[in-house]
C-alpha cells in the first residue's frame, strides 16, 4: 500500500511537472507566431508590435 | 492546469491591452515619424541641405545616396515624397486594431511562459507571493526585451540592421540564456549554480550579437533615442503588471 501511495505521488508530481512544461511550450509557440513567423501577412499585421516589443524586424 | 492557462490568458489579455495603450501613447508616434523619414517624406538635415543649396547652386550632384532628396534644391526644405505608400495603405484605425490584437497575443504567450516557469518554481518549493510575481515579471522583461536589446538595440523602421535570421537566432538564444541564467542566479543554492547563472547571462553578449556593417540610418538620432527609451519603458511596465496580475489570479486557486 505504501508503495502504491509513493507511486501515485510520483506520478502526480511528474504529471504536474509535465503540465508546467507544456504550458511554457504553448506560450513559446504563441510568442513565436506573434514575434518570429516569417509569413508576410503576419509580419505586416504584427509590424508595430514587433518593433515595440523589440523582436528583430525587417 | 486549467487554473494556470486561464490565469495566464486573462493576465495576458489585460497586460496586452495596457501594452497596446502604452504603445499607442508612447511608441507609435515615434514609429509613424520614423516611417515618414523612411519613405522620404521627411529628410534628416533637410534644413541644413537647404541652407547649403542656397549658397551653392553649381554642385548639383552631391552623393546623398541615403536620402531620397531629389535634385530640385530650391525647395529642399520641403522635399516632396514621391512614392510613399505604394504598398497597400491601411487605415490608421485598422493598423492600431491589429497592434492591439498582436499585443494581446504576444502578452498571452509571455503570460503562459511565465506561468509555466512560476509553477515549476512552486513545485520545487519556492514560495510565490505578489511581490515575487512582479519580480518574475521583471525577470521576463529582462529575458525577452532588455537583455536582447543590449545586443540588438530597439530598431525603428528605416534603421539599417544585420541579417534578419541571424538576429532572430541571437535574440532567441539570448532570451533563453537570460531566463535560465536568472533562475540559477536567484534560486541556485550552491556557488557553482550562481556562477553558471552569471555565465549564462553573460554568454550571448560575450559571443556578440550580429552587427550592422555600417551606420547609415536615415532617422534622426533624437528620434531613435526616444523610441528606445519609450519601447523599453512601456515593455517594463507591461511585464510588471503581467507578473503581478498572473500571481493574483493564480493564487485564487484554493489548492495553492
Amino acid at each position: 500500500m505504501n508503495t502504491t501511495q509513493t507511486t501515485s505521488q510520483t506520478a502526480s508530481r511528474s504529471s504536474a511537472l509535465m503540465q508546467a512544461i507544456f504550458v511554457t511550450l504553448i506560450g513559446a509557440t504563441v510568442v513565436f507566431v506573434a514575434g518570429f513567423a516569417h509569413s508576410q501577412t503576419l509580419h505586416d499585421a504584427a509590424h508595430d508590435m514587433r518593433h515595440t516589443t523589440g523582436f528583430p524586424c525587417h | 492546469m486549467k487554473q494556470m492557462v486561464s490565469s495566464a490568458l486573462i493576465a495576458g489579455f489585460v497586460a496586452g491591452l495596457l501594452g497596446a495603450l502604452l504603445q499607442y501613447l508612447l511608441v507609435q508616434p515615434d514609429i509613424v515619424m520614423a516611417e515618414r523619414y523612411e519613405s522620404g517624406e521627411l529628410v534628416h538635415f533637410a534644413g541644413v541641405v537647404a541652407a547649403e543649396a542656397g549658397h551653392d547652386h553649381s554642385t548639383h550632384d552631391h552623393g546623398t545616396a541615403e536620402t531620397t532628396t531629389e535634385h530640385d534644391h530650391g525647395t529642399a526644405g520641403t522635399t516632396e515624397a514621391h512614392d510613399h505608400g505604394e504598398a497597400t495603405e491601411v487605415s490608421a484605425f485598422q493598423r492600431q486594431g491589429l497592434t492591439v490584437l498582436f499585443a494581446i497575443l504576444t502578452y498571452c504567450g509571455y503570460g503562459l511562459v511565465l506561468m509555466g516557469m512560476i509553477n515549476l518554481a512552486h513545485q520545487i518549493g519556492i514560495k510565490i507571493g505578489l511581490a515575487q510575481g512582479v519580480l518574475w515579471g521583471l525577470a521576463g522583461f529582462m529575458s525577452f526585451q532588455l537583455m536582447p536589446a543590449l545586443g540588438l538595440p530597439p530598431e525603428l523602421p528605416g534603421m539599417p540592421a544585420a541579417d534578419f535570421e541571424a538576429r532572430q537566432l541571437w535574440w532567441a538564444v539570448t532570451a533563453i540564456c537570460t531566463g535560465i541564467g536568472l533562475w540559477f542566479l536567484c534560486y541556485g543554492t550552491a556557488v557553482w549554480q550562481r556562477v553558471v547563472g552569471a555565465g549564462l547571462l553573460a554568454a550571448p553578449h560575450v559571443w556578440g550579437a550580429p552587427k550592422v556593417a555600417a551606420f547609415g540610418g536615415i532617422v534622426p538620432p533624437e528620434l531613435s533615442a526616444a523610441f528606445a527609451a519609450h519601447s523599453l519603458g512601456a515593455g517594463m511596465i507591461t511585464w510588471m503588471v503581467l507578473g503581478g496580475l498572473l500571481i493574483t489570479l493564480w493564487r485564487t486557486d484554493p489548492a495553492k
